[in-house]
């Protein structure tokens, strides 16, 4: 299929799937799964009351309280929950290791804000330019590079990501290195404006929540796992790995889009500096931390990532140190993350259930 | 005889200076089992991955069912309606059983993003569908095991099975094994033969390539025999039985003591001597 | 014609810095299809060791190009070492992982060393103790300084070197073994794990010599510096055809003159942007590179 890769990548492909078939050889019949207290939990958080729990409890928290302070990080948390559902999708579903997330993020920021402020556009009628925008975006760096090895793809992305962000640092009508300000929000519809906002935030966020998760477990969805696993396996079975790898490109590029919309919205002022590597890297880690793959998994990967340092305020070098580590530990020994996505058959909404 | 399916004209690979496949003429017809023979390193994978579209070949065409395939995308290829099953395993190992069968339909399935997205009547209609497809092609395999239980977790001879099963569920016209029988044991090898007959009977072209002579035997219609990537021999199973050609093929014409081990394969003695083949 | 021959020089001086970053990275991509991701942060690290070299014992040192040497030897066995480590503790547990698994690793490694220096030695940049000024030549009225000339001796010294390891040792015949066939090397009796950390080794070294030079040619040092750097060699590595060190070399010296000519027409401001446009670009119509060749894979 690829073109370069050579013998050490081959002899390496070829162990695994021949580990998919030793892994079971002699065992009389199959073991249950031994389901350890991740597995469990992450069996609680995706069943569809947990989540629906959840979606209550984040549209109800200006309710319990109201205090500026938790709003601004109750917003941040949410937009960062976004943003990591949308690299799930890449990374997670499709196994393509994006390192520019971030531009996506500042290409519908940078969108919304420039029409918002500039053309006086509502901040609402922005959206299907913000969507165009990422998709466009998306086009253009996975076009040439999705069709070579997936490791090319997390360096150009990570070029992708320094080129969006220097061009907006460059030219006049994104604000140069001062950005925009002023940016406006979606109305307040007769509330404190932040409340209105994270109203808006999180009805956005909950359904972009639960479009994620059922993408991953549709058509499409499968297929991207199928070219996650083995991607000869997938093409033999007529699935075009090309487009299935655009197809989840893209739709992570709408989700980091739309998250930036509602970051120019919630913060009315954005630069340059905000859209940097630290993002696409904090954003990847929320997904491994979490566990690729695993909707509820990542949710609460997002949050741990983007709440905890308002805990631990200050020495956020510290910070960031332990996040690398805590990378190479989990890919070391704990691959799959700390709520792993569960390889299990969903429920059949016909009584009568499997044939 | 039937319509030619496939056919293979002057086709030809090499990889830095060795001919894999070397000008490999062969065609298929619709619906018979055709098995593929020949020494270790023959061209005989190769020659299935050219035809499926996963080597780009260098030379000659290859057209299936009256369309030229030559160098298309494997998907393309797969599309079109040839299923394969690997040499080593290919299955999805973080999946299920179910989730691997519905590979096979998945350009079947007819759903869209809004409809995952929706969740709508046609999304739950193309799932319970393919659930059921997927259900009923693993009972056509015999495959047993819990249905919803990660594949990795499953014995050997059921993944081989699940294969079959997601090859199946391609709906192909054609159905490439590579070497199905390798790692069963005996009674694993008796239901295979059973199944690779049903699989006949559905109509569905057969093409095996495969090391166990006494399966080849038993199940193929016709033997095409290949040796240094080229078309040595064509015939029924007894015609190829007794060719002096393929026996010297596969053990040299010198040596009288593997000549007497060529006519002990030949005659369904014994399964084909122990397998040293490495991977390619 | 005088500003020409001033961007060229520009052009290959600053090649030559790539050419010794992207050496590394090639060659651990060449050997076991890593992206080495913390590759550019090893030179950073590089240029952190001769700081520290440095501040320790500049007294016994002195100053100019002696003591240049002798720090980036140094400072070379430290990332060379640091590489073995790294190679050791972070990557080779993967070795049979996937390769995503690999790739955040490094993603990990990378971020873990940018933010060690940034705790050790404080976000803030350092002035490099050590300087190197001097005259300049003017050739055919372009102006190149002896330091950069220096410089560029050495690079040259140190590609000559490594080539001649790569291609006339048998540890070098070992290497490109491996390159070509792992688990046939491992049949034949190659220790591989002991010819994969001697990879990176050697381009962990060359990454650090690199540092030390730029720190000591630009002044400053900072804990990110080698994130740029670490782009760039990567696009020069896929210009030249990955894995192919000749390449490598070839495609910093083509970007280099890219980059210089890039920022005279376009403005410096432009200049990471014309470098990963060019990657982009260069992926879409020639992903083998220059001197890669297309290589059918085998399913």
């Amino acid at each position: 299929m690829n073109d370069d890769s050579s013998a050490y990548v081959r002899a390496v492909e070829e162990r695994a799937p021949a580990n998919v078939a030793l892994a079971g050889k002699g065992v009389g019949s199959p073991k249950p799964r031994r389901a350890g207290l991740p597995v469990a939990l992450s069996g609680l958080l995706s069943s569809k009351w947990l989540g629906l729990v959840v979606a209550v409890l984040a549209l109800a928290l200006p309710y319990l309280n109201s205090s500026t302070y938790i709003i601004q990080i109750g917003t941040d948390a949410l937009i960062f929950v976004m943003l990591a559902v949308g690299l799930n999708i890449v990374v997670g579903f499709c196994g393509l290791l994006d390192l520019g997330y971030a531009a996506f993020f500042a290409i519908g920021a940078y969108a919304s804000g420039v029409l918002s402020t500039k053309c006086g556009w509502p901040m609402i009628a922005t959206l299907p330019v913000v969507v165009a925008a990422s998709v466009a975006g998306g086009l253009i760096i996975g076009g040439p590079t999705l069709r070579l090895r997936s490791d090319y793809l997390a360096i150009v992305t990570l070029g992708f990501g320094e080129i969006i962000r220097i061009t907006a640092n460059n030219l006049d009508f994104t604000g140069g290195p001062n950005g925009l300000y002023g940016i406006p929000d979606f109305g307040d519809f007769g509330l404190r404006s932040d409340v209105a906002v994270y109203w808006v935030t999180a009805a956005v966020v909950c359904v972009a929540v639960l479009f994620s998760s059922r993408l991953g477990r549709g058509r499409i969805g499968r297929a991207w796992r199928f070219v996650r696993d083995d991607e000869d396996a997938a093409e033999a079975m007529g699935i075009h790995t090309y487009k299935v790898k655009f197809a989840a490109y893209i739709a992570g590029a709408v989700f980091g889009g739309v998250a930036g919309m509602l970051f120019a919205a919630h913060q009315t002022a954005i630069s340059p500096p905000s859209f940097n590597f630290l993002w696409s890297a904090l954003i990847l880690m929320a997904v491994v931390l979490g566990g690729m793959g695993s909707t509820p998994g990542v949710v609460i990967g997002a949050l741990a990532i983007s709440l905890l340092p308002e805990l631990l305020r200050g020495a956020q070098n510290w910070r960031y140190l332990i996040f690398g580590l805590l990378l190479i530990v989990i890919m070391v020994f704990r691959p799959q993350g700390l709520l792993p996505a569960r390889a299990g058959e969903p429920k059949r909404r016909r009584r009568g259930g499997v044939a | 005889m039937s319509a030619v399916l496939l056919d293979v004209k002057d086709m030809a690979v090499s990889f830095g200076g060795v001919r894999a496949v070397d000008g490999l003429t062969f065609s298929v017809h619709e619906g018979e089992v055709l098995s593929v023979i020949g020494p270790n390193g023959a061209g005989k994978t190769s020659a299935f991955n050219c035809v499926t579209g996963f080597y780009k070949p260098t030379a000659g065409s290859v057209t299936f069912a009256g369309a030229d395939i030559t160098g298309k995308r494997p998907a393309v290829i797969a599309a079109s309606g040839i299923a394969r099953t690997f040499q080593n395993l290919r299955l999805f190992g973080d999946l299920t059983v179910l989730d691997n069968v519905r590979a096979g339909m998945h350009v079947r399935i007819r759903q869209n993003f809004l409809d995952a997205m929706l969740h709508t009547p046609r999304y739950w209609r193309s799932e319970d569908t393919a659930t059921d497809e997927a259900h009923k092609w693993l009972d056509f395999v015999g495959m047993e095991y819990d249905r919803t239980a990660q594949i990795r977790n499953l014995p050997y001879g059921e993944q081989r099975r699940v294969e079959i099963a997601r090859a199946l569920a391609r709906a192909p016209r054609m159905l490439l094994l590579d070497e199905p029988a390798a790692g069963l044991n005996h009674g694993e090898k008796a239901r295979l033969l059973d199944l690779l007959r049903r699989i006949a009977d559905l109509g569905i072209a057969v093409v095996l390539i495969e090391h166990d002579m006494g399966l080849v035997m038993k199940v193929s219609e016709r033997i095409v025999v290949l040796s240094y990537g080229k078309e040595i021999a064509d015939g029924t199973p007894t015609e190829i039985r007794t060719n002096p050609a393929v026996i010297e093929a596969y053990l040299g014409a010198e040596d009288e003591e593997a000549h007497a081990e060529a006519e002990r394969i030949a005659a369904e003695a014994k399964p084909a001597g122990p397998r040293t083949e490495t991977r390619q | 014609m005088d500003h020409l021959i001033q961007l060229i020089l520009d052009g290959l001086f600053v090649g030559s810095f790539y050419a010794l970053v992207a050496l590394g990275y090639s060659m651990v991509y060449g050997i076991i299809k890593l992206l080495n991701f913390a590759h550019g942060d090893i030179y950073m690290l590089g240029a952190f060791a001769g700081f520290t070299v440095l501040s320790v014992g500049a007294g016994a040192l002195g100053g100019g190009f002696l003591a240049l040497i002798v720090i980036m030897a140094l400072a070379m066995v430290g990332t060379g070492a640091f590489g073995v480590v790294l190679e050791r503790v972070a990557y080779r547990p993967l070795r049979n992982a996937p390769r995503l698994s690999v790739l955040i690793t490094a993603v990990g490694a990378s971020f873990a060393l940018e933010y060690g220096i940034a705790v050790t030695f404080g976000p803030n940049p350092q002035v490099y103790p050590i300087g190197v000024s001097g005259g300049a030549l003017g050739i055919a009225g372009a102006r190149i300084t002896y330091a950069q000339l220096a410089m560029m001796a050495i690079a040259v010294v140190l590609m000559v070197a490594l080539d001649a390891l790569v291609r006339k040792t048998r540890a070098g015949r070992a290497m490109r073994a491996i390159s070509l066939d792992p688990k046939a090397c491992l049949l034949m009796g190659v220790n591989v794990d002991r010819v994969i950390s001697r990879t990176f080794f050697l381009g962990s070294a060359l990454a650090g010599a690199a540092g030390v030079m730029a720190g000591a040619y630009y002044g400053k040092i900072d804990f990110l510096m080698g994130f740029v750097i670490g782009l760039k060699a990567f696009t020069a590595a896929v210009i030249g055809g990955i894995g192919n060190l000749r390449g490598a070399v070839l495609g910093a010296i083509v970007l280099g003159l890219l980059e210089s000519f890039g920022v005279a027409f376009l403005g410096s401001q432009w200049r990471d942007v014309f470098a990963f446009g060019f990657l982009i670009l260069f992926l879409t119509v020639r992903p083998t590179g220059l001197l890669g060749e297309r290589v059918t894979e085998r399913v």
